[in-house]
């Protein structure tokens, strides 16, 4: 791992993003969404980070903030420049954001919807360089055909449109826009979801080597926990808005502290007919962020449920080195994971 | 495979095209299996291999340009005085009055996307009752009750009150339910599920699959189950189909295919994927290039391009024969025999 600074690149600290309900003449807010609800973590510089959970626990939502595609309601993201300062990214605004934009960028998950179909390869992945002025057109050219060459495709494609491209292709195409403009955090927003499962273990490929190559710092936001442990060091889980577990990839996957995590694990299906798996199922439905359940929000679905998590909101700690659970009850219990 | 028992559904030589103004797409190039009565049949491939078009054409719903060139889709369907009878749906008017009393009855699908496959301006009771009439002779107050019933065996918590919501008042997992529910409230003896669980998480899927499988167990209905995702199929299917660009690369016992892979495309699809077991962070065997584009299949076997095995002057000319290697797998390679698919 590199490591060249101890401080982390990225550091979360207490984020909240709720959506306002709005209803009647005067659209009073009668509630809120707490889509990200108290969320703490941090990525280090050159690792990746996987950010798991089903859909709607808040992780898009959490990798957009970082962004600032939206504002926090609330709490701090710290973020290491590349000057070596540390500035909250929740407090500035549009002006102040501008020159550090280029440091963080964003690979879509849908190559099909990401990508201008009126534009050319050169026009797409040179639009964040022309932005970012490197205004020379020859300059942009080189840059853009060594851009191609990185990520695997030629760089005489530089004229086609994407329509001429297969999904793999074009998420190749869509990394290469976010490499352009040397960033050092990449938040991949389901990267491989939308791709078929041969091309999927290319683009896998290809993103380790690029973050070996250039250093890259990667937020791996996916549902898909064979892809994420294929490629994330550390993993994050979230539910309902929550993160209720974070360690080391092979850590979580093997002994899982939050009873969350080890229903997740147990649920998924794995590609061998011998091994018997993917029939534990958790009961009930996941409870709405608009109205979350009192106490631990994962209470009513949890099998080793107690009078304190009823009423008590369980808080992230350090139960091991590096593996942080929000659970009363995490010392505990002994939780099957996958061997 | 038991030869003894006539099998449910008996698919011979199948070949469903396109017929587009750009030239021909064969999504469908002579495709060959059975389903017998309780079988799970899982068939696997990736975008544009023709699972999903295998199986409209089964049902019959298959949109223009595309029609049934060739071959013959064999139902064994049960008369009203308790016969057999073997019909031959690719004979059959697709609008006629026996396709329509066979479609929904005595095959079910499960499609692939729970929130479009729903009318928003019908409640999910409505859309179950008008499925439950056209098939059986009951009223309207009876029909209810089945609708009712078949909510309750799906799990659908509060049936009544669900019975009268739309399809976007439920989650995700509740609407696949109420998908489920509409498919088995007529009997069915062959249940379609094309990516049933693909658009839920993994949890609503864990629940989806054993539901499944109870309702297989209960009923002896046979699921053909298709999806791109191993791990699912592993779990569920007992009859393994592979299918690459229109044509059957493999086929045999669950445990044959993910234990002894015959076909070069079998192999690195299943190296190729990431799995829960695996290394974190080493670089994952791929199959070099994508799939290519239907209207420039490549001549000979359709694999040849990508395979590391590929004999030139061989693959690359004709296309192999879906034939008997070993006991009971099913394989289309030359490696393992050297007869030609009958053009």
């Amino acid at each position: 791992m590199m490591n060249s600074d101890t401080t982390p690149l990225l550091q979360v600290k207490n984020l909240h993003k709720y959506f306002p309900i709005r209803t009647g003449f005067f659209r009073k807010t009668v509630g809120n969404v707490r889509a990200v609800d108290d969320v703490s973590f941090f990525v280090n510089e050159g690792e990746t980070l996987g950010l798991v959970g089903e859909s709607g626990c808040g992780k898009t939502t959490t990798s957009r903030c970082i962004l600032r595609a939206m504002a926090p309601t609330s709490g701090e993201m710290l973020f290491r420049t590349q000057e070596g300062q540390t500035v909250d990214l929740a407090k500035l605004d549009r002006r102040e954001l501008r020159p550090l934009r280029p440091q963080m960028q964003m690979i879509f998950q849908d190559p099909y919807g990401s990508l201008n179909p009126r534009m050319t390869l050169f026009d797409i992945v040179g639009e964040p360089l022309l932005v970012n002025g490197m205004t020379n057109r020859k300059e942009r050219e080189e840059r853009v055909a060594e851009l191609l060459r990185l990520v695997g495709m030629r760089p005489e494609y530089m004229q086609r449109f994407p329509h001429a491209f297969s999904g793999g292709q074009r998420q190749r195409i869509g990394i290469a826009r976010a490499l352009s403009v040397n960033p050092r955090l990449v938040v991949a927003d389901e990267p491989v979801s939308a791709l078929d499962v041969s091309v999927q273990a290319q683009i896998l490929n290809l993103m380790l080597d690029l973050q070996k190559r250039l250093n890259l710092t990667y937020l791996f936001v996916a549902h898909n926990l064979s892809v994420v442990k294929h490629i994330c060091d550390r993993v994050a889980v979230m539910y309902v808005g929550k993160l209720v577990e974070m360690a080391d990839t092979e850590e979580l996957y093997h002994s899982p502290k939050h009873p969350y995590t080890a229903a997740l694990m147990a649920a998924v299906p794995v590609a061998d007919p011998r091994i018997n798996s993917g029939n534990v199922e958790l009961k009930g439905e996941v409870p709405s962020p608009a109205h979350p359940p009192s106490g631990c929000y994962f209470h009513p679905r949890c099998e080793f449920v107690m009078d304190a998590c009823r009423t008590e909101t369980p808080v992230l700690r350090e139960i091991t080195s590096n593996h942080f659970v929000a659970c009363h009850r995490a010392d505990e219990l002994k939780l099957p994971g996958i061997a | 495979m038991n030869t003894q028992i006539q099998p449910l559904l008996s698919v011979r030589d199948l070949k469903t095209y396109f017929m587009m103004d750009e030239g021909v797409v064969k999504a469908v190039d002579g495709v060959t299996f059975d389903v017998n009565s309780g079988q799970v049949f899982g068939i696997v491939g990736e975008s544009g291999c023709g699972k999903s078009v295998t199986m409209k054409a089964v049902l019959r719903i298959v949109e223009p340009p595309g029609k049934i060139v060739h071959g013959e889709i064999l139902l064994n369907c049960k008369t009203k005085d308790g016969d057999c009878q073997v019909v031959d749906l690719a004979q059959l008017d697709a609008n006629g009055a026996q396709m329509r009393s066979i479609r929904g009855a005595e095959i079910a699908l499960i499609p692939q996307e729970p929130m479009s496959s729903f009318s928003p301006v019908h409640t999910i009771g409505d859309q179950i009752i008008e499925a439950i009439m056209l098939h059986q002779p009951v009223n309207k107050r009876e029909a209810r009750q089945i609708a009712l019933q078949m909510l309750k065996d799906v799990g659908i918590p509060m049936p009544e009150q669900r019975l009268d919501e739309y399809s976007w008042q439920l989650s995700g997992g509740l609407r696949q339910r109420a998908i489920i529910a509409m498919a088995l409230s007529c009997n069915p003896r062959l249940l379609i599920a094309d990516e049933p669980t693909t658009a839920v998480d993994v949890t609503t899927q864990a629940q989806v699959l054993r539901l499944l499988r109870n309702l297989q167990q209960q009923r002896n209905a046979a699921i053909i189950f298709i999806t791109h995702d191993l791990g699912v199929i592993a779990q569920m299917a007992s009859y393994v189909m592979v299918m690459y660009l229109g044509l059957v690369v493999e086929q045999g016992p669950v445990d044959d295919i993910f234990h002894a892979p015959k076909h070069p495309y079998t192999q690195a699809l299943l190296r190729s994927i990431p799995s829960v077991n695996s290394t974190p962070r080493v670089e994952l065997p791929t199959i070099s290039g994508s799939i290519p584009h239907p209207f420039n299949k490549p001549k000979g076997c359709p694999f040849h391009p990508r395979c590391v095995k590929s004999m030139p002057g061989k693959c690359d000319v004709r296309t192999p024969a879906l034939l008997p290697v070993g006991e009971k797998q099913w394989v289309s390679c030359f490696l393992y025999h050297d007869s030609e698919a009958a053009a």
